[in-house]
């Protein structure tokens, strides 16, 4: 499968990552070879078979699911313990701009 | 383009052109925790108190649906007139923002709840059906704050509280041709969200969010226009303001012979335009896939069909069945139908009074008017229904003219109490005794000889007036037919 330097670019970019001319080349090589990689399992033949997204597949309506009952939650103190950066009870990051 | 094109389209320019305008609605749904987690969804809570692993988005925290976030989403999704699928999936959308910390919002996607319904909307001079594609499930963000703080100039301020309140989105089909139907339209939804008791659809606190699909075509076209997506359209003023707005801006650049772009715009509250977001061109690429932490979301028909007989009498239903069954003008069925308590109140206080007619005037005109003047609620009306019937039964029996209703209705609305206490202790019951009410007779028609004069003389009308007196002079409390009775037995 052919990657080109412009879709590792338009990836990235998605993903908020800043990637070196160099470090492009080199995602080209890899994620090609991740794909070839993984092309395999196109040497079976899957027609007919449904799409998997989960590993559950034969339970009951509603297992898993929970009732509408409240917990106490961590609160603010400990809901921000991890923030790298906040004030007055909020995460602070850098100023957004736009979305 | 600028803004300035599109001052003052000539309303014959207009005219030539129908506006497309299909709405995407988010109901926050009225649980009393978030969809994924178990954290409370109370409003004005400190800010990042109601937080978990899972809203917070930490590593290896997994969301747990929760299954009362589901019933009430089926319940608006049969409401209005959609199936139900037996299998749903969930679907990450991924995109970055601060208040998403997650990465992705679980959203539904290529297999959402439910599909294929419709509303029917009431508008001036008729009904219109607008079609309802989808209804699905997903989780809110939180909140960014890029004001107010001293160092907002350098910094945005988030609250994760909000993150994982569970939302359903309500997407129409194009079916609107003018602001007036999508305001309609809105008003309709959020009046059945309220009856079936899924969401308070509260504005001020964002429980019912708004945005719009428009575009415009020259009247007679096949093909719809190229669309705008305009978005913050929060309140009902808003969402007409935005819409016209923007389709005298589509139709502006039509007329100069150019091109709408497909874009989001942004509804400007303080300029009352929308602005185009500069946004990437690739901003809308969410790479959706299935969410691999939850199963597929399965409703078996059992379940499907106790929320189908469980749901309400719906509003446009219940106008219906008032003007027929209660024969009441169809403006006071649409006063009374506004809101559940509404109903409930007419019905409860026609079933005690026996004449729903009058009881529709009572509830709407005094006691509404009273409420309003006290900033109430129906649901927190001081006087209960029951005892708005009594006092209407008895008007319809004549114990009391309109006259004094309206004053007892006033007294029982401050202090609580029935008609008859109310009566019993302003001394206002009823004068039926037949010596009382002889002395007040006699009284009259010894004050007014040249009206009895005339009406021995066979001028018949003034018994109207001689019984009026006599009603003034016992301060309204006399028995009215008995009035009658008496008076002309005195005159013989």
């Amino acid at each position: 499968m052919k990657i080109t330097e412009q879709e590792v670019r338009y990836v990235a970019d998605l993903a908020n990552l800043k990637l070196s001319d160099e470090e492009v080349g080199r995602m080209v090589r890899e994620m090609e070879e991740i794909l070839n990689y993984v092309d395999k399992l196109n040497e079976l033949d899957t027609s007919g078979v449904e799409p998997m997204a989960q590993v559950l597949f034969e339970t009951d309506e509603q297992a898993g699911w929970r009732e509408d009952v409240e917990h106490v939650p961590l609160g603010t103190e400990a809901g921000l313990a991890n923030a790298p950066l906040s004030g007055a009870g909020y995460f602070k990051v850098p100023r957004v701009i736009e979305r | 383009m600028s803004s300035s094109v599109e001052a003052g389209v000539p309303p014959e320019i207009l005219a030539q052109y129908e506006p497309v305008i299909g709405l995407e609605v988010h109901v926050q749904l009225a649980t009393r925790t978030k969809i994924f987690c178990a954290c409370p969804t109370s409003f004005g809570a400190q800010p990042n108190s109601n937080v978990c692993p899972v809203c917070l988005g930490l590593p290896g925290a997994l969301p747990v649906l929760n299954r009362q976030a589901v019933e009430m989403a089926i319940r608006a999704a049969l409401a209005l007139n959609c199936e139900v699928r037996q299998r749903s999936i969930f679907a990450r959308k991924n995109y970055f923002y601060p208040d998403l910390p997650k990465g992705y919002q679980i959203s539904q996607y290529d297999q959402p709840l439910a599909e294929h319904g419709s509303i029917e909307i009431s508008l001036d001079g008729g009904k219109k059906r607008i079609g309802i594609t989808r209804v699905h499930l997903e989780d809110d963000a939180g909140k960014s704050m890029h004001e107010g703080f001293k160092d907002s100039d350098r910094y945005s301020y988030v609250d994760l509280n909000r993150s994982g309140t569970p939302l359903i989105e309500i997407v129409s089909e194009p079916d609107m041709r003018s602001s007036d139907e999508a305001y309609a339209y809105l008003t309709d939804l959020k009046q059945v969200m309220q009856y079936i008791e899924v969401s308070s659809c509260d504005m001020e606190k964002g429980h019912l969010r708004c945005d719009a699909n428009v575009s415009v075509r020259r009247r007679g076209a096949d093909r719809f226009g190229t669309k705008a997506e305009v978005k913050n359209l929060n309140s009902f003023r808003f969402l007409k303001l935005a819409l016209d707005h923007e389709i005298q801006r589509q139709i502006a650049i039509l007329e100069s012979g150019g091109q709408v772009m497909q874009e989001t715009r942004l509804f400007n509250v303080a300029t009352g335009e929308t602005v185009g977001m500069r946004s990437k061109e690739h901003a809308h690429d969410y790479r959706y896939f299935p969410e691999p932490d939850l199963l597929p979301l399965r409703t078996s028909d059992a379940w499907r069909n106790r929320i189908r007989e469980e749901t309400p009498e719906l509003p446009a239903r219940k106008r219906e069945r008032f003007a027929s069954e209660y024969g009441i003008r169809e403006y006071d069925a649409q006063v009374l139908t506004l809101t559940r308590a509404a109903a409930e109140y007419f019905e409860k206080a026609a079933a005690a009074s026996g004449d729903p007619r009058t009881t529709a005037n009572w509830v709407t005109g005094d006691l509404m008017g009273l409420l309003r003047a006290a900033g109430k609620d129906i649901s927190e009306s001081p006087v209960r229904a029951e005892d708005l019937g009594g006092l209407v039964r008895m008007i319809a029996r004549g114990e009391v003219t309109g006259k004094l209703a309206k004053e007892i209705l006033a007294k029982m609305f401050t202090s609580g109490e029935s008609a008859r206490a109310v009566m019993a202790r302003e001394g206002l019951e009823q004068i039926s005794d037949a010596g009382a009410l002889e002395k007040i007779v006699e009284e009259v028609i010894a004050n007014n000889p040249k009206q009895v004069a005339q009406y021995k003389a066979g001028k018949a009308a003034v018994l109207g007036f001689l019984v009026g007196q006599v009603m003034k002079a016992s301060r309204g409390q006399a028995n009215p037919s008995m009035v009658n009775e008496v008076l002309r037995a005195k005159l013989g």
